[in-house]
């Protein structure tokens, strides 16, 4: 049964082979970096965790219910952080996605100049954006507001510049040929092709942002996270159990309501 | 709103909407309007001197940050290699467990129903919980240090990339699979010849991208006790040390730009 | 030989798939089903390697009931059965070599497969199925950058591969156009004569139909309502076997003349 002819070796360039043996040297090397740079204290660490455990888990899962109303005040500002500053950040990224779309402003420095905004914002983890924001306007909810706007600029602005990317030129090209002026363009032409995706991501933020907004209180920026940062430090497991479950309450519902407006406008 | 039957060309007719969407519109916008004014005097009930103090407070802010002091990069660079070496770790270990998750919540692998509405609600709740949430609970488990923010990444980030690739997994081309199903093939072999080479490359994009914003997150989480740059930014805020801390700001913004280029790079060389 | 003792299938949803199949194919026979789409065709070839299980009767494959078996018995079935699809199920992103190879599953240990440690024979196997297909040149090019016909042949190359016993073709040339599918039907016969392996091949399309079986079974309503030799049978019997008048769609056209 041996006497088969076996197939020509494939050719394989040179110079692929190389990048590849390059690429695996490099994630060995940061793992051995990592592996000799970390330093835990595993002894220590179960130590506490299994001094801690019966004062911790149980009480997350026996919510403190007397807390209830503050909560729930709280989430909702949350929600409202979320919101104004999903929507400020839906409409400050429009200019900034048109920038770094390739095809509307037909210049490679322009096109650059916009991604390069874009990423230098994104960059900047909220959370950063907030301390710099409550430094500012002082610890308050509309710190909040701020950092969420500009960290989701930068997120939704990148959207934003690719599906502007994508859409179909031929017509734009038509209207070119028609005699219609810029603007006319932009209104009938690019518009109505980009709305949908348009909002349907802005929605898509308001879900992330209520994440991220849920947890700016921890450095005073407003909301939930206030209360997160007095219950850890007071070590009242009690009162964190009802704060995460309103999160997961509060957070899936607004998933669920995204996730059925999203699917209504695409 | 649009049909999607209607070609793409087809849509953009400047059609005279029927009143029904006009006044729907319409009360969607002054809605969405009013909810917003609402926050915005909301959020600034309690900021003294309103929008307009702030403006100029901003002036003031950026004075008290600059010039960064730069001297103190050297200093913290250890804290700042903790939060890559956090990131590694949580991704890695997230990466590995993800297979079986994500395969158990992938509707046409796991074709036991209970199964795979189990798997698939515990990853939705597991994904609604913040990132710093999960360090805060941590912290107070195994007390400060690195362990607890290791632990808060990899499941923030088990959950985000469990839910992307059983994604992916839905989306295979399930042909294939029937085929070495039909040739005789086991299970394993079907996954690993089938499905695998499907999967791959969406894979280690989507953990290249969960990299990403670990780094991101794990910079964040020094903040509550759970180590790395954060810890050290955290002190020096408290400390009115605005020079310092942004330095250390700075210090985020080059290594996170540094890794999204190595990332986007790496995922070029490798689709 | 397959023999099908009074098999009906009904699926979960209640409709009937095959109603009161009784039937022998005999070893090294080129047998095509034809029916319209719906009639039954492929669950009748499906039945054959246990993709879909029957609900009732007897199926016996070499003289063993293959309906009750599980794990590796019917793995071990399923290695000595080859099927062709008709929308060739390769792996797009994966190259023609390993595409092919993946006939070899069956009779390779998991570990062993999972560490691409194939044994020589078996690669040497998977080359020289390519050239019987005439498309040993394009081993190392990925599925998805062949033509349709060649993604086919790759796919009959996989099934060789496997040294099957039996050959079942699921509307192997519904995707293709005409010549392609002579092409393709032509490798078929060829391997069904010369390796004397049982072929059972799904069509609708009547010209091809007559044009390579030995015999013909045709179905209608998940009921076989004829069965004979290539030979009786005329567009007549089409006529009764679709219960319609044939139509220019039901041909494939572009018959051998050259």
């Amino acid at each position: 049964m041996s006497t088969y002819s076996l197939p020509p070796k494939q050719p394989k360039s040179t110079s692929k082979k190389v990048k590849r043996i390059l690429i695996l040297l490099a994630v060995a090397a940061i793992y051995i970096w990592t592996f000799l740079g970390i330093e835990i204290d595993w002894g220590r660490a179960f130590e506490r965790m299994a001094n801690n455990f019966d004062r911790v888990v149980p009480k997350l899962f026996n919510p403190d219910w007397t807390a209830t109303s503050e909560v729930a005040l709280k989430i909702w500002e949350t929600v409202l952080i979320a919101f104004a500053g999903s929507l400020m950040a839906a409409i400050l990224a429009v200019p900034l996605g048109f920038l770094a779309a390739q095809n509307m402003t037909r210049s490679k420095i322009l096109t650059a100049v916009g991604k390069w905004i874009l990423s230098a914002v994104r960059a900047f983890p909220d959370i950063i954006l907030a301390i710099l924001f409550v430094v500012a306007v002082g610890p308050n909810a509309f710190a909040g507001v701020l950092a969420i706007a500009i960290g989701s600029t930068g997120m939704l602005g990148k959207l934003y510049s690719e599906v502007i990317e994508a859409i179909d030129m031929k017509v734009i090209e038509a209207m070119e040929a028609n005699g219609a002026n810029k603007i006319q363009i932009l209104f009938y032409g690019v518009m109505p092709q980009i709305i949908p995706e348009f909002l349907s991501y802005a929605i898509y933020r308001f879900e992330v942002d209520i994440r991220a907004s849920s947890i700016l209180g921890i450095v005073g920026a407003g909301g939930i996270g206030t209360m997160i940062i007095f219950a850890s430090s007071n070590r009242n497991w009690n009162e964190m159990g009802l704060i995460l479950l309103a999160i997961i309450i509060v957070v899936t519902i607004i998933d669920f309501l995204s996730a059925r407006i999203r699917r209504k406008i695409v | 709103m649009t049909k999607q039957t209607k070609p793409e060309a087809l849509r953009k007719t400047p059609s005279i909407y029927p009143t029904k969407t006009k006044l729907q519109i319409t009360i969607i916008f002054f809605v969405v309007l009013g909810f917003y004014l609402f926050s915005m005097v909301w959020t600034q009930r309690e900021m003294v001197g309103g929008f307009g103090d702030a403006l100029g407070n901003m002036y003031t802010v950026i004075e008290k940050f600059f010039p960064p002091n730069l001297e103190v990069i050297p200093k913290v660079w250890e804290a700042m290699a903790q939060t890559i070496q956090m990131a590694v770790i949580a991704t890695t270990l997230a990466a590995i467990l993800t297979v079986p998750l994500a395969l158990l919540s992938a509707q046409n692998i796991t074709t036991f129903k209970p199964l795979y509405l189990f798997t698939r609600t515990l990853l939705n709740t597991l994904r609604t919980i913040p990132d710093l949430v999960l360090a805060v609970i941590f912290v107070g488990l195994f007390g400060v240090g690195l362990l607890p923010g290791i632990l808060a990444l990899f499941i923030f980030s088990l959950g985000i990339l469990a839910k992307l690739i059983s994604e992916t997994i839905e989306a295979v081309d399930m042909n294939p699979l029937e085929a070495m199903r039909a040739s005789g093939g086991n299970i394993f072999q079907v996954i690993y010849f089938g499905l695998i080479p499907q999967v791959l490359p969406q894979f280690t994009s989507f953990v290249l991208y969960v990299f990403e914003i670990n780094i991101r997150a794990s910079v964040v989480l020094g903040l509550v006790g759970a180590g790395g740059i954060g810890l050290v930014l955290d002190q020096q805020l408290g400390f009115y040390n605005y020079p310092n801390a942004m330095a250390i700001i700075i210090l985020i913004f080059i290594v996170v730009i540094v890794i999204e280029f190595i990332s986007n790079k790496l995922r070029e060389a490798l689709i | 030989m397959i023999e099908f003792k009074d098999v009906g299938l009904i699926y979960p949803n209640g409709t009937e798939g095959l109603k009161n199949i009784n039937v022998t194919i005999n070893d090294g026979e080129f047998v095509v089903i034809v029916g319209l789409s719906g009639a039954g065709k492929s669950t009748l070839i499906r039945s054959i390697n246990r993709l879909v299980t029957p609900t009732s009767g007897s199926l016996s494959v070499d003289n063993e009931n293959i309906l009750d078996y599980r794990g590796s018995d019917l793995r071990k079935l399923r290695t000595k059965i080859g099927m062709i699809f008709q929308n060739y199920n390769l792996v797009n992103r994966t190259n023609v070599l390993k595409n092919v190879l993946a006939g070899r599953l069956g009779h390779t240990g998991t570990l062993r497969s999972i560490l691409n440690l194939y044994k020589k024979e078996d690669i040497g196997l998977a080359y020289e199925s390519l050239q019987r297909v005439n498309i040993g040149e394009k081993i190392y090019n990925r599925a998805d950058e062949l033509s349709g016909g060649q993604q086919q042949r790759v796919s009959i190359a996989r099934v060789l591969t496997q040294q099957p016993k039996y050959i079942l073709a699921d509307e192997p040339v519904a995707s293709l156009d005409p010549p392609t599918s002579h092409q393709v039907m032509t490798y078929l016969k060829k391997i069904n004569k010369e390796h004397n392996i049982t072929t059972i091949v799904n069509l609708h399309f009547i010209d091809m139909a007559m044009e390579y079986a030995d015999r013909i079974i045709g179905m209608r309503a998940g009921e076989i309502v004829f069965d004979g030799p290539a030979s009786n049978v005329t567009e007549k019997t089409f006529e009764e076997i679709y219960g319609r008048a044939i139509r220019e769609d039901d041909l494939r056209g572009g018959a051998k003349e050259s």
